[in-house]
């Protein structure tokens, strides 16, 4: 056996002290770069859009799909809406019943709310999915439950226990002394609720509310990996009947993407502007 | 006044010559702090009570307890003979009887002047709405408000909103107002536009109660001064007396730093 001789190299895969050469020039992007990718884009597009006189190019392929995209769109924001009106009235039921007298009601809504908070919107949606039968029987009448009535019903639960946390949130901020001058002038706790208190925070609860919609409104596309038929599962439907063509991927899902930004972003906009209104009152 | 609708009924015990408010003993604790310390006193009707003393003497708890805002550890109200301090006391009833003006106001920010006088009147006791409304007017005419009807609560001054206030709790039609330091939150110069208000009430024969620190308002105005520290009363009588040759030394020193 030699001496071990540090100069050697060794065969062992380690990993050797790294210097780094000292006239190595820094990877910047010049000028010089950009007309090159630019050159190299005039050139690579128009052999990738006439690859195969039969293919269409990426954007004819995304206009003639555009009307079946839009449709699943449209079933995106369906069931966003359905769930966001379920869930209301249900948050809002849920929101009154922690703020309700008593012990056991508003423990239960409180753990109601926070499981509901506090578990992934997938999760929940799997739930849903697996455990509510595709169809129920009402008295002797079959009612089928389609796959997405189920997803709407799974999104209506996480926006059920965010709306009763606005709800309550939003009577909290109301100060304890409204509730002193109403309950002086004989009003029930109930009439002090519904006629001076929630009327002074209904103006409070609308941006977190329309928060909650953009947030459900995005999440819509979820469902299609329980296999509901929305835009996402029609894109890769659509990316599939074209032949899978890689150079379809990107234009397809930016449509989607286009969409869903064109229909959100507004949504946003207008709750930053209400806020900001609330603000300055 | 006239009464269009029937008051709620007194108890069958009660005739107008006994006392109106009746505290008898009463304690009253927030944890281990006694706040108040056994406090007997009697209001009559048509009397003018003021309760003066340093600040955390319980002076506001003390009124709070009279129409059952906060609940006594120990001891028993009656107004007209209604048991406050009873467990299955009817509040309605009480709350009829007793009007109540806070420190803050607490208007309903979001009902104008008018609205805020005519919510109670229409919606606790049900009563017709032009009603309501005929005398809401007269109501703010009366706490010369007329004109500001249709203000909300943020576009009043301090004064304002307080008289405001004041209208809103005698629409109720009370039998008792309770006044808690309604001037301490407002300017020097309408202090006294809602003492003239308060004024006014008292020499129309309604029954007041006021915890208050204006010194001069409760010589004028008051029948009866009560001066609590500590939770208990250390001294009371007529104004003339009171201020005049009060016994106790702490009355003393107190009077001497307000006045």
């Amino acid at each position: 056996m030699s001496a071990l001789d540090p100069n050697r190299p060794s065969d062992l895969p380690v990993l050797l002290p790294f210097t780094l050469p000292k006239d190595r020039p820094a990877a910047r992007l010049r000028p010089a770069h950009l007309w090159m990718l630019t050159a190299f884009a005039l050139v690579a597009l128009p052999a990738w859009a006439q690859g195969g006189a039969a293919a269409l190019s990426p954007l004819e392929v995304v206009i003639k799909w555009a009307p079946l995209l839009l449709t699943g769109f449209a079933f995106n924001v369906a069931i966003s809406l359905m769930a966001m009106a379920i869930g209301t009235v249900a948050g809002i039921g849920l929101g009154l019943a922690m703020l309700a007298e008593g012990r056991i009601l508003p423990r239960l809504a409180w753990c109601v709310t926070q499981v509901f908070r506090n578990v992934p919107w997938l999760v929940l949606l799997f739930f849903v999915m697996f455990l509510v039968p595709f169809q129920v029987t009402v008295f002797g009448l079959r009612v089928p439950l389609p796959d997405w009535v189920k997803a709407t019903f799974g999104f209506s639960l996480p926006v059920m226990a965010n709306v009763a946390e606005i709800v309550r949130g939003a009577v909290r901020s109301v100060p304890n002394t409204q509730w002193e001058a109403a309950e002086s002038l004989a009003f029930t706790r109930r009439q002090t609720l519904w006629r001076i208190i929630l009327p002074q925070c209904a103006k409070r609860m609308l941006p977190p509310w329309m928060n909650v919609y953009a947030l459900i409104a995005m999440a819509t596309v979820q469902a299609s990996i329980v296999g509901v038929t929305e835009m996402l599962t029609l894109t890769a439907q659509v990316h599939a009947a074209e032949g899978g063509r890689p150079e379809l991927f990107a234009p397809l899902y930016g449509f989607a993407l286009l969409c869903f930004f064109l229909y959100c972003y507004p949504i946003d906009r207008f709750t930053a502007a209400l806020e900001r209104r609330f603000e300055t009152r | 006044m006239t009464r269009a609708t029937p008051a709620a009924t007194p108890s069958p015990s009660w005739t107008p010559d006994q006392p109106i408010v009746r505290v008898v003993d009463v304690h009253k604790s927030f944890g281990t702090f006694e706040v108040l310390n056994g406090i007997s006193f009697d209001v009559r009707k048509g009397e003018v009570v003021c309760i003066i003393g340093p600040s955390g003497s319980g002076k506001s708890t003390l009124i709070r307890c009279i129409n059952a805002l906060v609940p006594v550890s120990a001891g028993s109200i009656a107004v007209e003979g209604i048991a406050v301090t009873d467990p299955r006391l009817d509040k309605l009833a009480l709350r009829r009887k007793v009007g109540m003006v806070f420190q803050q106001y607490n208007l309903f920010p979001h009902k104008t002047a008018l609205q805020n006088v005519m919510m109670a009147p229409i919606h606790v006791l049900g009563q017709e709405k032009r009603e309501v409304e005929a005398r809401a007017r007269a109501l703010l005419a009366k706490v010369r408000l007329a004109g500001k009807e249709n203000a909300y609560p943020g576009e009043l001054s301090g004064g304002q909103q307080q008289r405001v206030a004041i209208a809103r709790s005698l629409a109720m039609r009370p039998d008792v107002m309770l006044f808690d330091e309604v001037t301490a939150a407002l300017d020097p110069e309408t202090v006294k536009e809602v003492l003239v208000t308060i004024r006014e009430l008292a020499e129309e024969g309604m029954t007041c109660m006021l915890v208050t620190h204006e010194m001069n308002f409760a010589r004028d105005v008051a029948d009866h001064i009560y001066f609590t520290d500590r939770g208990v009363i250390v001294e009371h009588g007529p104004p003339a007396t009171f201020f005049a040759s009060a016994e106790d030394e702490r009355t003393r020193r107190f009077l001497s730093q307000v006045l």
